[in-house]
């Protein structure tokens, strides 16, 4: 599905990813750690195509189609869907225009007519109790005064309505309340299907108890320092980052 | 985002085509351009005014010879040639006046169709009655009778001085003097016509009323005067709506707007302002320069300004509010989009001058490509005004890095115990908001188109609802081509 090869970016001239390689095959789940400022977001953001990035090297591609051909919201309407570490807000756009937009702008993409309004709100009614959501959210302005945990909610109940091929889910944990980590994993794990590929940045081992990675990668400093399963997990939750910073700096100056 | 895709975004945006730029052809009847007091006497005679009027007139023309063009709004063009304008044209089939819509030009009946003016039957059922001024006459007037029986007058303003002259006279120039600026005192020697309204005591006024005024034959500069009154405890929604053809000339437009309040009395007035914005270089358009005032006159009345203003070539224009009742409110509600190379110089004036006076200013300016936007507004408190209050909010938003915004607050308090909040911001449209966008599959058009629209969302609710629909497609389609 998804295929990284040798990619480099940077940001206003500074390398920041330095030669990934990752292959994320449909129902599968891949894990990403890392330290802070390794570049886990940039990775999100380059795959979602924000142009502040610049690819200097490599390939992406989705299904063999060739990503970096592509705008974002082309890349958006071929299945690709980030949920964002820090989810942006659009004063006066209320949430149901603003989603409604976007299921429309997918389903033009693919053939079909403008959603019927009664159906939609069927549809969004029915996705809202998968993160607990109430309807009055919708009539809010996106993301406006949201909590930062119904922030991140909001970012999964999107997730849900849109029903992409691949989600890459950057740090959805952070700042929730237990509850709130429950609901929200209990909803991506909802979304997990065979054809459904996601990537899921998180610091912490307590989601991954909740939603279980297929795989676990740990990015330092612009490259993957170390591959496994889920127990690679763990194993960074008892020894933490330094012993593989020690061998990515290493690695980098022989 | 890269800037050279924003950039290019805008340059599609800012590249869609004046729609409503076609010219109707029927004979008019035109006076010769130039400007004396011939021109006036002749204006007034083919009008049949009452002789208190013509001397009106005069008296404003020789006002007018002592003044001297205003040059301190932040605006460019090149100056107007007051005596190549043709100061009257009407369309020909006029002279007789129609008695019924079955009379009106088919050719002025199409052109309001294409600008989607509701004025055949069906479309009455809509509960809109529609005063269209086409170039200086007033051609027709719907739902008049159904107004008459509440006592409610809505005609031409050229019929309202021959109907109505105790109220004309009464109230003309009564909030906006003959000698009060530059173009109000030429609007006040040569106005053409425009609307009469007048509410009753005690009556709510059923449906909107509306104008559509549209600029087509070349070379006739349009002065059009409205004067709206609303006695007391009445109240009125108005909407006026403009739009005129594509020519290479620039026109000019100097209308007056005036308002007048009684105790316990509302009048909304909303505004479409859709003219002609000139080529891509700036080459043709309209130049809007406009007097606007209200006068809260009784206690406990109420103003409300509500603009879209997303024509023209140059605006300039204060929809203001003399709040001389005690307890009475003014609000100026503003959007006002330059893109390409429009100019636009806007904003209100607030006088409060009756105590526990109210006054609510919220402008929003949008600047596309080359366009430039100021907001100029003055709050003055008088003496006497205790406890006014006023809240004013200017946004401006950026799209690109061409163009400009500009705020220009007055604040002018004479009364200690006044309350002035002033806030204001400028952004450029927002990186992070587009790219949130894009990112769930929105074009990049669509997800200007938006953003903008909600941020000017404050605004578009002060709308009757049927014109905040129209309002946010025009703004839609004026950003077409425009941003990023
Ligand atoms: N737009 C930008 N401009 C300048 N520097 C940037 C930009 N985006 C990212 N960087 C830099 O790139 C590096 C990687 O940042 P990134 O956000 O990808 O880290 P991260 O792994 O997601 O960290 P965290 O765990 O804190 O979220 C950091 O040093 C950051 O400062
Ligand atoms: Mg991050």
């Amino acid at each position: 599905m998804l295929e990284i090869k040798n990619l480099h970016a940077s940001v206003e001239g500074q390398p920041i990813l330095k030669g990934i390689d990752l292959k994320v095959a449909a129902g599968e789940v891949h894990s990403i750690m890392g330290p802070n400022g390794s570049g886990k977001s940039t990775l999100a953001q380059v795959l979602a195509g924000h142009d502040a990035y610049e690819v200097t090297q490599g390939s992406i591609t989705l299904d063999g189609k060739d990503l970096l051909d592509m705008e974002a919201d082309e890349r958006a309407r071929e299945g690709m869907f980030m949920a964002f570490q820090y989810p942006v807000e659009i004063p006066g756009v209320s949430t149901m225009e603003f989603l409604k937009t976007a299921y429309n702008a997918l389903r033009e993409h693919r053939g079909e007519k403008e959603v019927d309004a009664l159906d939609f709100l069927n549809l969004v009614k029915e996705k809202l109790a998968l993160v607990e959501m109430d309807l009055a959210f919708l009539s809010r302005s996106v993301n406006q005064g949201f909590s930062g945990g119904e922030k991140k909610r909001h970012e999964i109940f999107q997730m849900a309505v849109l029903e992409p091929a691949i989600a890459i889910l950057d740090e959805t944990d952070s700042g929730l309340d237990i509850d709130a980590l429950r609901i929200v994993s209990g909803g991506i794990n909802k979304l997990r299907n065979p054809k459904r590929a996601m990537v899921v940045i998180t610091h912490y081992q307590r989601l991954l108890d909740f939603v279980q990675p297929d795989f676990v990668h740990v990015l330092v400093d612009g490259r993957i320092a170390k591959s496994g399963g889920k127990e690679l997990a763990l194993e960074l939750e008892d020894k933490g980052y330094a012993w593989l910073e020690n061998a990515a700096a290493a690695a980098a100056t022989s | 985002m890269s800037s050279s895709t924003d950039t290019q975004t805008l340059h599609d945006v800012a590249n869609q085509e004046y729609k409503y730029g076609f010219i109707t052809d029927v004979a008019s009847d035109s006076l010769p351009p130039g400007l004396d007091e011939g021109v006036i006497r002749a204006l007034s005679a083919i009008k049949k005014e009452p002789e208190w009027l013509t001397e009106w007139r005069l008296k404003a023309y020789r006002h007018w010879l002592t003044m001297e063009e205003p040059h301190w709004p932040k605006v460019e063009y090149t100056p107007v040639d007051y005596q190549s304008i043709s100061y009257y044209s009407a369309p020909k089939s006029q002279e007789d006046g129609p008695k019924s819509l079955d009379e009106v030009d088919p050719e002025l009946l199409e052109t309001y169709k294409k600008l989607g003016i509701p004025l055949s039957e069906q479309k009455m059922l809509s509960g809109i009655a529609v005063d269209a001024v086409f170039d200086s006459v007033s051609v027709a007037t719907t739902f008049k009778d159904k107004l008459g029986e509440l006592g409610i007058i809505f005609c031409s303003f050229s019929e309202a001085v021959l109907e109505h002259p105790e109220l004309v006279r009464k109230y003309l120039g009564s909030v906006v003097p003959y000698s009060d600026n530059f173009f109000a005192t030429l609007n006040s020697a040569v106005f053409s016509d425009g609307s009469f309204v007048y509410i009753p005591p005690g009556v709510r006024c059923p449906m909107e009323l509306s104008t559509y005024f549209r600029i087509n034959a070349a070379n006739t500069g349009q002065f059009e005067r409205t004067l709206i009154v609303a006695d007391k405890g009445s109240y009125v929604s108005y909407l006026e709506g403009c739009t005129a053809p594509m020519r290479d000339e620039n026109q000019l437009h100097a209308a007056i707007v005036e308002i007048v309040a009684l105790e316990d009395a509302e009048v909304k007035y909303s505004t479409i302002q859709n003219w002609y914005p000139g080529d891509k270089e700036g080459k043709g358009g309209i130049f809007n320069f406009v007097t606007k005032r209200g006068m809260c006159k009784g206690d406990r009345s109420k103003i409300s300004w509500t603009q879209v203003e997303t024509g023209s070539a140059i605006t300039w224009k204060y929809p203001s509010c003399i709040l001389k009742g005690d307890d009475s409110v003014g609000e100026f509600y503003s959007v006002a989009l330059t893109s390409g190379r429009q100019q636009a110089d806007t904003g209100t004036k607030m006088i409060h001058i009756g105590k526990n006076t109210r006054s609510t200013i919220i402008s929003k300016g949008i600047s596309a490509l080359n366009g430039q936007n100021s907001y100029r507004g003055l709050v003055r408190v008088q003496k006497g005004a205790e406890n006014a209050r006023n809240f004013t909010q200017c946004d401006s938003m950026l799209l690109g890095d061409q163009c400009g915004a500009h705020t220009f607050p007055y604040i002018d308090v004479r009364n200690p115990t006044a309350r002035v909040e002033h806030e204001a911001t400028t952004s450029k449209i927002g990186e992070d908001q587009l790219f949130y966008c894009l990112q769930r599959g929105i074009e990049m058009e669509d997800a200007v188109s938006m953003i903008v629209n909600g941020f000017c969302k404050e605004v578009f609710r002060e709308l009757p609802m049927e014109f905040a629909v129209e309002a946010r497609k025009l703004l839609s389609v004026s950003l077409e081509g425009s941003v990023g």
